[in-house]
């Protein structure tokens, strides 16, 4: 009833063409920025901007980097962690060596940068397939944290090994570090977010987008039909790796103010793909219902025993939260195997008949 | 100049010098290789016969030693112990037939391997809670003394190491090869529709095979527990059976072992005669762009089965 097509008659190709046809998405989506622009920062204190809200979208927009590369080309990796950790050190270096460059505008070099580097470590994909594919960009993703870790230069030779964001200030409010307000790194990661969100979207329906997925459903026949897999599977793992190269360097500038290379350790680039496979594999929403249980999860398993009143020891509650987790993803797969996206669109069906189902 | 020198020229005069010491570094990096192996042989058997990637082996690895070290402490005798752990494993095994993979029939290998990670969590997690998560000491009675082979330092563990491995690996091919569980389970490993078809009883053959890895993961976390202790980063070492597995390939056995034995000398031999070169601690990626440099020549792996593509 209240999500129906019926009656909405496009007339032109732009509306046929266009990237939410249906006036309940757009409205939707329209309802989701407004709130998330002028609701939450108002009704959400520091705690909750900081800890949840920030990493949430900062996720999602890596998520829906490895989406990009694994749900729509098909190419499993491993190596998220380290493209986005490229994007942080590449951050860090161009503002300290260019102070007076646009804060907004180095996130995005940044991650042109990442998409350099996601294009190296993806010319291996032209031979090597499927879980071959996968542990060979582990290989990418120790090298590069090794490589972090061990040249100086990448952290300006500072003593302690950690890269700081310097406070980067823009019409007169400080943007970067721990001296930002949370509100204000709140707007630049929901803006790029949703900047970049959209632009997904849109890219995912077109040419390339169709050409991703016809070499995720069998290069061979991709190539047979004139797609070229050369530049498509690296236009792949560039754009894939512009996306985490991006959500990398906010991690550090607009999250954490600072970290050392474990931050973006091998841990990180499993928990990014739980995001996208819990979320559902090729689908831009999907991959950010997939960040919001994937960190708010954790967060409600530690914070959860105290509320009730139950003390136990954080050793016995970080193995409990791990148990829980590892079962809860192991419960979710075999419930629904193509994630929460599918789940929306299951509701969407419902939505459309009810209250009549017959 | 200077860094070709230091790269392509200084590595093989050292190597010349001391023909001995070359010679130590290669059987030393072999033993290690051995260690890699038996790690990766559990992979290797899950993945042949259920096309399942398990990462949750180096959990498993883990969850075996510290049954074993568990029991050991409360003062059960050695034998019983690894008996123990073993009968623990098969309980393991019939466990995840009937909780997860029942249910993940037919499902992508992506799938699979993510659920495989969920049950890594939850084994390393509730193998802390029930065993507690402190360093342990592991000693089932293995002996290790030093002996020399004409200049050669070797130990009697390593040693032992080696022919456990190679009985290990000797009783598992004839097992595949052989018996009838074992041409079931490469049936399986084709097509689980097809096996289904035929009257191969999928359950059984897949409670067989993760005893089996589970087993396999208790011999590894034995050998890995006794020369390190058994803790937490136990569950790490799957990370260092990857590279093994993608250059062996992974529906080999004997590609475990010869990918081991590769990984493990030339990751010894690159720490030590190039290590310096890049500053130390490269045995962390080394072993992977190993692995990538073969892959990119056969991209099967060294063993595995030929990747045969039809439109």
């Amino acid at each position: 009833m209240f999500y129906r097509e019926a009656g909405q008659f496009k007339t032109n190709y732009q509306s046929d063409q266009a990237v939410f046809p249906i006036l309940q998405d757009r409205v939707f989506i329209a309802l989701v920025l407004i709130i998330a622009y002028g609701v939450v920062p108002w009704i959400a204190d520091e705690y909750w901007l900081q800890a949840v809200l920030i990493p949430f979208l900062i996720f999602s927009l890596a998520a829906i980097g490895l989406n990009i590369l694994t749900g729509y080309a098909g190419q499993v990796s491993l190596g998220t962690g380290a493209f986005m950790a490229v994007g942080a050190y590449a951050t860090y270096k161009i503002t300290t060596a260019f102070p007076e460059i646009n804060i907004l505008l180095v996130y995005p070099m940044a991650g042109l940068v990442a998409a350099g580097v996601g294009t190296l470590f993806g010319l291996p994909s032209l031979r090597i397939k499927g879980f071959y594919l996968a542990v060979a960009t582990l290989a990418a993703q120790f090298f590069i944290l090794w490589l972090f870790n061990k040249v100086g230069w990448f952290f300006n030779d500072n003593p302690s090994g950690t890269i700081t964001a310097p406070p980067r200030a823009l019409f007169g409010i400080t943007m970067t570090g721990p001296e930002a307000s949370p509100e204000v790194r709140y707007y630049i990661s929901l803006t790029f977010l949703a900047v970049m969100g959209l632009a997904a979207k849109n890219l995912v329906r077109g040419r390339i987008g169709r050409s991703w997925m016809a070499i995720r459903d069998m290069d061979i026949a991709a190539e047979i039909i004139g797609i070229q897999p050369l530049k498509t599977k690296l236009l792949a793992f560039a754009i894939s790796s512009f996306y985490c190269g991006v959500a990398g360097a906010l991690m550090i500038f607009a999250w954490l103010g600072s970290a050392e290379t474990e931050a973006f350790d091998i841990f990180v680039s499993f928990q990014v793909l739980f995001m996208i496979i819990i979320g559902g594999l090729g689908s831009i929403l999907g991959s950010i219902l997939g960040a919001a249980f994937i960190t708010i999860v954790p967060i409600f398993l530690t914070n959860f025993p105290p509320m009730v009143g139950l003390a136990i020891s954080t050793d016995l509650s970080k193995h409990l939260e791990e148990i829980i987790f590892g079962g809860l993803i192991v419960f979710f797969l075999i419930v629904e195997p193509a994630g929460f996206a599918r789940l929306w669109q299951i509701a969407k069906e419902k939505l459309r008949q009810w209250p009549f189902p017959y | 100049m200077e860094l070709l020198n230091i790269l392509f020229v200084a590595p093989f005069l050292d190597m010349a010098d001391s023909p001995v010491f070359l010679l130590e570094v290669i059987i030393s990096g072999l033993l290690t290789g051995v260690m890699y192996s038996l790690v990766a042989l559990g992979f290797v058997l899950i993945f042949k016969a259920s096309g399942v990637f398990n990462f949750a082996q180096g959990a498993m690895v883990l969850f075996a030693a510290l049954t074993l070290v568990g029991l050991m402490e409360r003062g059960v005798p050695v034998i019983v112990a690894i008996v123990v752990a073993a009968a623990v494993m098969v309980v393991l095994a019939v466990a995840i037939e009937r909780f997860m993979l029942r249910h993940l029939v037919n499902q992508e290998g992506i799938i699979l391997f993510m659920a495989t990670i969920g049950l890594n969590f939850l084994l390393e997690g509730s193998g802390q809670i029930a065993w507690g998560s402190d360093v342990k000491r592991l000693d089932v009675g293995l002996p290790d003394n030093p002996f020399e082979i004409g200049d050669i330092l070797l130990s009697t563990f390593d040693m032992s190491a080696a022919v456990i491995a190679a009985v290990l690996v000797t009783v598992l091919a004839v097992f595949f090869q052989r018996t009838t569980i074992g041409r079931a389970l490469r049936a399986v490993a084709d097509d689980h529709q097809a096996a289904l078809s035929v009257g191969i009883p999928l359950k059984t053959i897949w409670i067989i095979v993760w005893s089996v890895a589970g087993f396999v993961a208790l011999v590894a976390g034995i050998m890995w527990g006794t020369k390190s202790g058994v803790q937490f980063s136990l569950s790490l070492i799957a990370l260092k059976a990857l590279p093994v597995l993608i250059l062996g390939g992974f529906t080999s056995v004997p590609g475990a072992i010869i990918g081991g034995l590769i990984i493990g000398v030339g990751e010894k031999i690159a720490e030590i005669y190039w290590g310096p070169a890049f500053g130390g601690a490269i045995e962390g990626w080394f072993a992977y762009m190993l692995a990538l440099a073969f892959l990119l020549f056969r991209p099967q792996g060294l063993f595995g089965e030929k990747i045969i593509e039809r439109v």
